[in-house]
């Protein structure tokens, strides 16, 4: 694209987002112009249509959107650029599928340093070719200053699911293994880290990163998986109750076998959390039949993005759908779902 | 995690628990009542009721700062932030718990009050600083453990000259409960509450130390023994208090001894008497008035006392009739003896105070505890389900 239209170029140095960047007009041109089409530059999204127009493989199509409004944009291991990436390409993952297109929306606060939007827009088209897919249409908002927290970005995520591969909540059954990728915990406690009310050091970076070549393996070689999903929000205790509650069926984990960082479990040790809670933004759950638990945490452990997989537990039969933990200090105890924001506890 | 761990080991519990069932008298039974909500999380967090033969008991006490604090303080908080305009400060679980009408400090800041969660009281005088405009009050609660940082913020208010801001105290003190249940008829005449031995706070005792226990062990013939929050503190405590029940001895032990010494921490006392004074008498919910049981702040901070400050109203508080929390908070009942535990009270919804914080019987027993009764329901059904994250 030329940005001759415009007499003179966006200061992406010192300029700041403007209300004219989202007015339809000229100033909303040049922005697209001269930074969503450079970065994001590809076949479709080049047309400039309203709206893209493309060509699938056959089978059957997926289709996921989330929206990202995390604070601080920025953070250690990623910023909300990268993360809205690999938050779509994730949801679009976890059925299987292969993620081909994302739409990227963005709600721009006025006075937003276009140097930040620069980045977080560099750091998109990076995480969108790191996955493979294209960002193929866009729309970009800006609400008065006050109104917003700097930016804000809805992705939405399309794919396709390879034959033979049926991944779904309700197909978890008892019997089946469960198993998680990685170590748990990493995102959540780097952000809070960061938080205005209680930053502390840590090393601990973002596990933000997405996870469809991880799946790509796993689905080609154990087909049978019966479930995947990213345990984000809630972190794990969310994703095994909600799937739980699809299944009517409980679930045994076993607090040894769940990897953790030391330093994580550290961080969460004087913030009075539990890991069990905190978000997750590149690691996933899988639920598979227990004869093909060990083939699949093989695959899982050669691959870069699961080295630290485990198996952590089983499906069991209970229509209650309770998850309990055998801890490590030898008792059972529920792992409830989390309620509300995850506070502090005082003494 | 170093020095953590090393009281979290599963196998060294084992052993333990190996103890306890050896020791315990299969023809009697043990009632032993933890009196913090510290322990109380950790009982179930760990799951230490599988580690115990059945016939030694956990009761729950009332250790649980915001468990305890009545309805009309946490009015008169909201009133704060809500009618004289202050930005009101104070730890997490309060703002989550329900007053009068079910209205929460959360709920407030909802309706547009400026409520602000810190992890400490040094951050509410740093956001008075940043905010010389604002009246700011930290709305202070706690046992003996979070009253000397109070007490050091108000002197640090006072040397730095900070004028916008003031405490809403609300700290009580561990020893007058202790007294309270043990003075209570349930205890003393009825028999109701069988109660054979307390499990002495930790971070408490790390405070006041061990001494006022003696009068206790001595009075009532009661033994305590002082525990860490650590879950194998928990279960060498629960086998120090069986050997003492079974020798027939009433003793103050000490397994706590890497944190706890005889006196305390003299300076932090000296800090708090220097800076509060004993009410006479102070309301707590589940054990009401007891005497002598929580601190004012000494007129010569005044200028930083919110209720000298402000023209604080405070109403008579209905609390729901069904709920036991008063009950539970004096160990008379257990949660699943309360009608509304489960349905409709849960932590997403609590309707009482031991719902809220994880130092709750009620949250910590819902939370950890309830997939053991197969008659409540698993309310995660009526949660949405949010798969598209």
């Amino acid at each position: 694209m030329s940005s001759k239209r415009f007499s003179h170029r966006l200061d992406l140095a010192n300029g700041k987002v403007e209300m004219i960047h989202g007015s339809g007009g000229k100033g909303m041109a040049q922005l697209i112009d001269e930074l969503f089409l450079k970065e994001f530059t590809n076949p479709y999204l080049d047309q400039m249509n309203d709206q893209a127009c493309f060509q699938l493989p056959a089978g059957r199509v997926v289709m996921a959107t989330d929206s990202h409004v995390i604070s601080p944009l920025f953070f250690p291991g990623g910023d909300i650029g990268a993360l809205s990436v690999h938050g779509t390409v994730n949801d679009v993952a976890m059925s299987g599928a292969k993620p081909y297109y994302l739409s990227a929306g963005f709600i721009l606060e006025e006075g937003f340093p276009l140097k930040d939007l620069k980045n977080i827009v560099e750091s998109m088209a990076v995480a969108a070719k790191e996955a493979g897919v294209a960002i193929v249409t866009g729309d970009t908002k800006v609400v008065e200053r006050g109104k917003g927290d700097g930016c804000f970005i809805n992705t939405t995520g399309i794919g396709v699911v390879p034959d033979g591969v049926s991944i779904s909540g309700d197909r978890v059954q008892a019997g089946d293994k469960i198993l998680v990728s990685g170590t748990l915990g990493d995102h959540g406690v780097a952000i809070m880290s960061l938080r205005e009310n209680l930053s502390f050091e840590t090393t601990i970076e973002s596990d933000s990163q997405s996870l469809h070549d991880l799946v790509a393996a796993m689905v080609e070689v154990v087909p049978e998986i019966h479930c995947l999903r990213d345990p984000t929000r809630g972190g794990l205790s969310a994703t095994l109750n909600e799937i739980a509650q699809q299944a009517s069926a409980g679930m045994q984990i076993y607090e040894e076998q769940i990897p953790v960082r030391e330093q994580v479990k550290a961080a969460c040790e004087f913030l009075g959390l539990d890991p069990l809670y905190v978000a997750n933004e590149g690691k996933l759950v899988a639920f598979c039949p227990a004869d093909k638990a060990e083939q699949l945490l093989a695959v899982m452990k050669t691959h870069p993005k699961g080295q630290d997989a485990a198996i952590i537990g089983e499906v069991v039969e209970d229509d209650l759908g309770f998850v309990q933990m055998e801890t490590a200090f030898g008792g059972n105890r529920m792992v409830d779902w989390i309620n509300g924001e995850q506070l502090p506890r005082i003494c | 995690m170093k020095y953590v761990d090393e009281y979290r080991d599963g196998k060294l519990a084992k052993e333990i628990a190996q103890q306890i069932r050896k020791e315990a008298n299969p023809s009697r039974e043990y009632h032993l009542m933890e009196f913090c909500g510290g322990h109380t999380h950790a009982i179930f967090r760990y799951g230490i009721p599988d580690l115990l033969p059945d016939n030694v008991k956990m009761i729950h006490g009332p250790g649980c700062p915001v468990c305890v604090l009545p309805i009309n303080r946490l009015d008169a908080a909201i009133e704060l932030a809500v009618t004289h305009g202050v930005i009101l400060c104070s730890y997490g679980d309060m703002l989550r718990v329900p007053g009068s009408r079910r209205r929460s400090l959360l709920k407030a800041k909802a309706d547009g009050a400026d409520v602000r969660m810190v992890y400490s009281c040094a951050d509410a005088l740093k956001i008075a600083q940043d905010n010389p405009d604002r009246e700011v009050v930290f709305f202070a609660i706690g046992f003996e453990t979070t009253t000397p940082p109070t007490a050091l913020v108000i002197r640090q208010a006072k040397k730095l000259a900070v004028k916008n801001f003031s405490v809403f105290c609300n700290h009580v003190l561990t020893p007058a409960a202790i007294s309270n249940i043990l003075e209570s008829p349930e205890v003393r005449e009825l028999g109701v509450l069988p109660l054979d031995g307390f499990i002495g706070p930790a971070h408490v005792s790390t405070v006041i130390g061990a001494q006022p226990y003696y009068y206790f062990a001595e009075e009532y013939q009661k033994p305590v023994v002082i525990a860490g929050f650590e879950p194998l503190d928990v279960l060498q405590a629960i086998r120090m208090l069986i050997r003492q029940l079974n020798e027939g001895r009433a003793e103050v032990e000490n397994e706590f001894s890497r944190a706890v010494t005889y006196q305390g921490n003299n300076k932090a006392k000296q800090m708090v008497a220097d800076t509060f004074e004993l009410r006479r008498a102070f309301e707590w919910r589940g054990l009401g008035l007891v005497p002598y049981s929580a601190l004012r702040i000494k007129s010569e901070y005044a200028e930083w006392d919110a209720e000298k400050r402000f023209t604080i109203d405070y109403k008579s508080a209905r609390e729901n009739k069904a709920c036991e929390c008063g009950a539970i908070l004096r160990g008379v009942k257990s949660p699943k003896d309360c009608s509304l535990f489960g349905d409709p009270c849960t932590p997403e919804n609590p309707l009482g105070s031991c719902m809220v914080s994880s130092e709750g019987a009620c949250a910590a027993y819902y939370s950890y505890g309830r997939y053991q009764e197969r008659s409540i329901k698993n309310d995660a059904d009526t949660i949405a389900t949010d798969a598209s994250q």
